[in-house]
């Protein structure tokens, strides 16, 4: 396995798009894409699976919900029963209707802040986190290939020059 | 030809834009300097806002008594000022999660300053109901916890409890919504600043946003999975606000259209507020590329409607009590009753500003234009302030009971505390303005090549 990095420039997505398909074709291994804003087929043009993210959001969700049930079951129901307007609390399931409001609120909590929390923690994003794009025109209007270097350095050079990069440069990495 | 979009449809980005103009165009307000007039609104805001404070101050120092409340209306500016301000806040909810689930394009020039006003307008939403506790260093009371600490536990069947638990989930949820798409913008003015401090402030708040293939992805579907969460939210908030009036035994308030008709009346507040801030900033911060005519047409669309809404929903209300023959619904907020007796500027305000005058938006003529939408947007607002003063203080001063027939003053505290959270309101919009990117720049450039201005006739006149 080389340490050696390709970081390949392009100032348009459509060139981008082209030239991503270009390099897996040669099969080359693309190793990372930074781009400004989301271009949209460029994470099936490189292979990257469907994130799973709103299948945990949905899990995160039933949790939230369960923990309502728990919690008014055990406040209203078991721990401290009380007859409010004279509807005396024998059972969750008789007083339920009135308890609708906070499962529903308590499921789009939790599904919601713990969604947000895992993809900061799988995307590694954070308070005090910094940023590692090798360019800082990633974030503005340039986009970004980073290739790793397996064989012939200036074969896989011209193949992303002919693809529309209009800069490149090797990098080593450690 | 990925990026078509039919020649009929007007472009959303004027001018012949790059991306890195765009880049330049939302980055400009942050790197340039204040100019006079922000200093002088911010000046206006800021007084305003210390005078709201001294007036809460007094208010908690004294107790509530320093408001005009009596025995009879214990409910009155300060639940008014509740509704209408998270009333306020459901319109950039509205654009940034029910737009993006259907797909409208023109959400991305307003969504990230809707979503801010959403914000600041729900803290001072929030400032009421803790001000009214009257003992607001109990005010953790709320929450559940054991008994050991002071209280019983929380009754879940209140729903001034779930009051509790739907705005704060709703104030976190947005926040976060909103945090997470600032992102790219904050990655954006981080790589591009060249004073220290501001490079340190931004890395900070972009939490080391680079923009990798994978990330993108993870970040497109969690805004779509949280415009999914975030629009059955919103509908929750206000339905559950309206509980609090609904489930009530009061005359004029017991009434089961008021979720829907609640809802729908936030919505349209909140565009009219919406309205009153872009067209502003759009002049203000030179985003009159971004914020165009047709941004403006299309929110007061959405304000026809649900203001159509709003009324047939008066009308019903008005009917059906009428009808029932009861002779307590002679005195609700919506009756005969309250148009003639003492409370009739406040009805009229109410059916004019929210009702009649709003239908002038139906002619495409005035709804295109600035001037009329900014006056219209204020008169909503105002509407909507008085249709809010209407449920309350009507309803109330007209109970079961003739003789305790009463009428609402409001005194210098209560009037002190609404100015007060519209100087705090101007304060941190204000400041947002100068400091955040204002338009979601990162989604603006996905839609560039599909309905900018320049990409958009090069393609059509080929």
């Amino acid at each position: 396995m080389s340490n050696k990095v390709i970081h390949a420039v392009f100032d348009d997505d459509d060139v981008l798009l082209e030239a991503v398909k270009n390099v897996r074709e040669a099969n080359h291994h693309i190793e990372e894409v930074y781009t400004p804003f989301p271009v949209h087929g460029l994470e099936k043009a490189m292979g990257i699976a469907n994130t799973r993210i709103a299948i945990t959001a949905f899990i995160y969700g039933l949790t939230g919900l369960g923990f309502a049930v728990w919690m008014m079951n055990f406040m209203m129901i078991e721990d401290w029963p009380q007859n409010i307007g004279g509807k005396p609390n024998f059972s969750y399931a008789e007083n339920m209707p009135a308890f609708v409001p906070i499962m529903f609120e308590l499921t789009v909590f939790f599904a919601a802040h713990l969604m947000v929390i895992t993809f900061y923690m799988r995307s590694k994003i954070g308070p005090f986190v910094k940023a590692s794009n090798p360019d800082p025109r990633t974030t503005d209007d340039k986009f970004l290939m980073e290739v790793s270097v397996e064989g012939d350095v200036n074969e896989l050079t011209d193949l992303l020059n002919k693809s529309g990069a209009i800069e490149t440069k090797v990098v080593e990495t450690h | 030809m990925s990026h078509y979009e039919a020649p009929i449809r007007e472009p959303l980005i004027l001018g012949d834009k790059s991306y890195h103009d765009i880049s330049n165009d939302i980055a400009a307000p942050i790197e340039g300097k204040a100019n006079k007039w922000w200093w002088a609104v911010f000046s206006i805001a800021l007084i305003a806002f210390l005078w709201g404070i001294g007036a809460i101050a007094y208010t908690i120092g004294t107790g509530i008594g320093v408001w005009g409340l009596n025995n009879k209306i214990n409910w009155a500016w300060d639940i008014t000022n509740f509704v209408w301000w998270i009333g306020i806040g459901h319109a950039g909810t509205l654009i940034s999660a029910v737009l993006l689930l259907f797909r409208q394009k023109w959400r991305m020039g307003i969504n990230r300053s809707a979503e801010a006003m959403t914000i600041f307008a729900v803290f001072q939403a929030g400032l009421f109901p803790l001000i009214h506790m009257g003992r607001i260093w109990n005010g953790y009371w709320t929450m559940p916890i054991p008994n050991q600490f002071g209280s019983l536990w929380t009754n879940f069947n209140s729903p001034l409890l779930w009051d509790v638990f739907a705005i704060s989930t709703y104030l976190s949820v947005s926040v976060v919504f909103w945090w997470t798409g600032l992102l790219p913008d904050f990655a954006m003015i981080r790589d591009r600043a060249t004073k220290p401090f501001q490079k340190k402030i931004y890395s900070l708040l972009s939490f080391g946003w680079t923009g990798r293939a994978k990330d993108w992805q993870r970040f497109e579907e969690v805004s779509l999975v949280l415009a999914g969460l975030a629009t059955p939210l919103v509908l929750s908030v206000h339905t559950i606000v309206s509980f609090d009036f609904a489930t009530s035994v009061i005359p004029g308030w017991h009434s089961t259209v008021y979720p829907p008709y609640f809802v729908a009346g936030a919505v349209f507040s909140g565009f009219a507020m919406v309205q009153t801030l872009l067209i502003i900033m759009r002049k203000v911060s030179n985003l009159e590329e971004y914020i165009t005519r047709l941004h403006i047409e299309n929110m007061n669309k959405v304000i026809l409607v649900t203001g159509g809404i709003v009324m047939v929903a008066y009308l019903s209300e008005f009917f059906v009590g009428w009808y029932s023959g009861s002779s307590y619904e002679d005195f609700t907020y919506l009756s005969i009753g309250a148009a003639t007796g003492p409370y009739w500027w406040a009805f009229w305000a109410l059916i004019l500003c929210n009702g009649v005058f709003p239908q002038l938006l139906w002619i495409k003529k005035l709804r295109t234009n600035f001037t009329v939408s900014f006056i219209m947007a204020i008169i909503i607002n105002i509407g909507m302030w008085f249709e809010r003063f209407d449920i309350i203080v009507i309803n109330l001063s007209r109970g079961h009971l003739p003789s305790t027939w009463t009428q609402f003053e409001p005194t210098f505290v209560d009037i002190g505390i609404f100015v007060g959270t519209i100087g705090f309101f101007f304060v941190l919009f204000l400041l947002y303005a100068r400091t955040f990117p204002v338009v979601a720049q990162a989604e603006v450039k996905s839609i560039l090549k599909s309905s900018g201005d320049g990409y958009k006739s090069r393609r059509d006149n080929k």
